[in-house]
């Protein structure tokens, strides 16, 4: 048979028709921020939410201020400060049920405390006397996550767990614009999407990741956009704007938790302080940037949206700043407590039991404590 | 009451009946990886699990192995007990930082509030005529991280019972399954199954006097082989198979050296900064005062792993542990 011949045999078709796996349209974020504050959106805002925000961002601001001013006294190690954040931060934790999990990254201290840990066992991993201060299954809230977007997989797997065990339970995820560059960020979303887990990821774009600015960071139309690649809605919102914030979530979460999948919600923030106490910010940005950004402060946004409502008047005001002072006292009287610390903890958990290998470790470690002590004694 | 008879089964055979027999034991054990569902996996271990258990319990991932490894962690923390494949030692390396910097230390850094009981099935080592990135022998970068077991059989009945302890345990457990071993056979009966063995143990796999092999998985048969041919040369050599190589058997091994007074270590892992270096200095620590030589390795070259057609000069053969095994100062016996 000639080669003529042979292709005489075969009858090109067309391919299987294509057509797009998901309308991409719905998925779109707004072409501008969702805000609240100081537009007709506010009319219909809940004043007792407009409220408990308000006093929760002040707390949160002053908690904030009061865990960097201990790292000057060394009473932390580092503190990686929210300061301008607060309503991201707040927003995060009042929108999740009792039976919901919070995925933090290491600057979303005001998020967990927000959600009921105690507030010196949220500064265990910053004070250094050990990892998680806190028991993650008793508020439902994961370990502070130091290495960046690696929490993400993890609020999915959950979530997915929960519901494969048919419980009502959506996880909150929360990370910063730097860590939307990892890999693990992109891999969280594929499996949200694909599994359609009830999870929320909230971006806090707060412009910086340490010194790097957002367009050496991506060169996306915006971060919300990478949403539509996964096939799950990306929502853009103020995140100087609680109550816009807190709506945003809301639905988001609400959406989830009716089965109807994963969002990823980009906030646009500011860090209004450095990366952490032992970073120097002037280094890579001007003080009229960080001006521009104090003018659009989020607890003043609130508190002018509910004075000018009569929903606040000097007294409200003074008896929240009241309170984040009572908090703050509290903080830094048990902050400024030495924690007890147990050596021998070293071992305790590395396993259920400990290795024949570290039980050795371990013998060690306790006759060093040992000969130490009585050394001191002989010394005294 | 019937006999059932003793057949010879394959490792491939008895880790699925493993699988199969934990997931039907326990319903929160989960099977999930690339190709591990429809597929039954590219080395077919996982074949016929999400036909009995269904897909959500034997899941087919996307093609991400950190994502793969972070969302078990997920599963793990809400009371699942995920089984997880990586397809390829080479491949298991993006989910290296889930591993090192959250398996590893979930318990440690919640003061055991938060365990996570994940069973790691990586299939490793040479052999079997891979291309590059199909033949890593990756087990120093595990054992080098606390806060994870690391197990290899090197039998069908320790695949079987090995893998049911990795899975039952409430520690992360990097099951290292030796790819050339896969398809070997030997008598076991998959009606009864071997009884779970314990994590942390070695086990003598012949005994001798003159000198003895340490080893593990892939290189156990290899070892066997050695001690069989070392007869001739007029030594009887033990082989101690370490099944688990973190925890450590330290009492098993010296005892066996403290026995015979000379030792090899055997890996198909390179010597450099490899499981050989760890072992010898802890039989070297522990048992000076019996040793006739210094403790030797006989390991894969510090070298990327070869291209296949290579491959059997860089493998630890029978010929290279027997020359070792002379170079043990047998002249100061005579």
């Amino acid at each position: 048979m000639t080669v003529m011949e042979q292709r005489g045999a075969y009858r090109p078709t067309p391919p299987p028709a294509w057509q797009p796996r998901t309308d991409p349209a719905p998925l779109l974020p707004d072409a501008e921020p969702y805000r609240v504050l100081g537009t007709k959106a506010a009319d219909r805002a809940d004043p007792e939410l407009l409220r408990t925000l308000y006093a929760r961002l002040v707390h949160g601001r002053r908690y904030n201020a009061q865990a960097t001013a201990l790292t000057k006294q060394g009473r932390l190690a580092v503190y990686p400060s929210s300061t301008g954040q607060e309503a991201c931060e707040i927003a995060a934790a009042l929108v999740l049920q009792e039976q919901d999990w919070l995925f933090p990254s290491y600057r979303d201290t005001l998020a967990v405390v927000a959600r009921g840990v105690d507030p010196v066992e949220a500064l265990t991993l910053l004070r250094g006397d050990w990892h998680t201060g806190y028991d993650p299954h008793e508020h439902r809230v994961a370990p502070l996550s130091t290495p960046l977007a690696t929490q993400l997989p993890h609020a999915v797997g959950l979530a997915h767990a929960a519901r494969i065990k048919g419980d009502d339970v959506v996880a909150l995820a929360m990370v910063g614009d730097g860590g939307t560059s990892e890999g693990d960020f992109h891999e969280a979303l594929n499996f949200a999407a694909v599994w359609q887990a009830p999870v929320v990821f909230l971006v806090q774009n707060n412009g910086f990741a340490i010194s790097v600015p957002l367009d050496k960071q991506t060169a996306a139309p915006s971060l919300a956009h990478k949403a539509v690649g996964y096939g799950m809605p990306g929502r853009l919102v103020d995140g100087n704007d609680a109550a816009a914030v807190h709506e945003v979530l809301s639905d988001a979460v609400r959406h989830a938790r009716a089965g109807g999948g994963p969002t990823l919600v980009e906030a646009i923030t500011y860090r209004v302080d450095a990366h952490t106490n032992a970073d120097d910010a002037t280094r890579y940005r001007g003080d009229a940037e960080v001006e521009t950004w104090r003018r659009h402060d989020p607890i003043e946004l609130l508190e002018r949206e509910l004075t000018e409502r009569g929903l606040l008047d000097e007294d409200g005001i003074r008896s929240a700043r009241e309170d984040a002072e009572t908090m703050a006292a509290d903080l830094r009287a048990r902050m400024n407590q030495d924690p007890v610390l147990d050596p021998m903890d070293l071992f305790a958990h590395v396993y259920a039991e400990p290795t024949p290998h570290l039980r050795e470790q371990r013998a060690q470690l306790q006759a060093e404590l040992e000969a130490e002590a009585e050394s001191e004694g002989t010394h005294r | 009451m019937t006999t059932v008879a003793v057949r010879p089964a394959t490792m491939a055979q008895a880790l699925t009946r493993a699988l199969r027999d934990a997931m039907a034991a326990d319903e929160s054990v989960h099977v999930m990886g690339e190709d591990v569902g429809t597929l039954g996996g590219v080395f077919r271990v996982t074949d016929g699990l999400a036909r009995e258990f269904g897909e959500e319990r034997c899941t087919d991932t996307p093609l991400a192995e950190a994502g793969i490894l972070g969302t078990a962690v997920g599963m793990a923390m809400y009371g699942l007990r995920p089984v997880v494949e990586m397809q390829f030692d080479a491949f298991a390396y993006p989910a290296f930082e889930q591993l090192v910097s959250h398996v590893a230390r979930m318990r440690n850094r919640t003061r055991g509030a938060m365990p996570l009981p994940l069973t790691i099935r990586v299939p490793y080592g040479g052999g079997i005529g891979g291309v590059e990135h199909h033949s890593d022998s990756s087990e120093a970068y595990y054992m080098a991280t606390p806060g994870l077991h690391v197990v290899t059989p090197a039998t069908v009945a320790d695949a079987y019972g090995l893998l049911r302890a990795a899975i039952a345990s409430d520690d992360p457990v990097v099951f290292l399954e030796p790819k050339r071993l896969y398809w070997s056979k030997d008598s076991w009966n998959p009606e009864d199954p071997t009884p779970v063995e314990p994590i942390g143990r070695a086990v003598v796999r012949r005994s001798g006097r003159s000198a003895t092999l340490i080893t593990y998985g892939p290189s156990v048969v290899v070892c066997m082989e050695a001690a069989e041919a070392a007869r001739a040369e007029g030594w009887e050599l033990e082989v101690v198979d370490l099944r688990s190589l973190v925890p450590f058997d330290d009492e098993t091994v010296c005892a066996s050296v403290r026995r015979t007074g000379r030792a090899v270590v055997v890996h198909e892992s390179g010597s450099f900064a490899g499981p050989g270096g760890e072992i010898a200095a802890r039989v070297t620590e522990r048992c000076f005062h019996h040793l006739e030589a210094p403790v030797l390795r006989v390991a894969g070259f510090d070298v990327p792993y070869p291209p296949p057609m290579l491959e059997r000069h860089h493998l630890p053969g029978v010929d290279r542990i027997l020359d070792a095994v002379g170079r043990l100062q047998w002249e100061a016996e005579s």
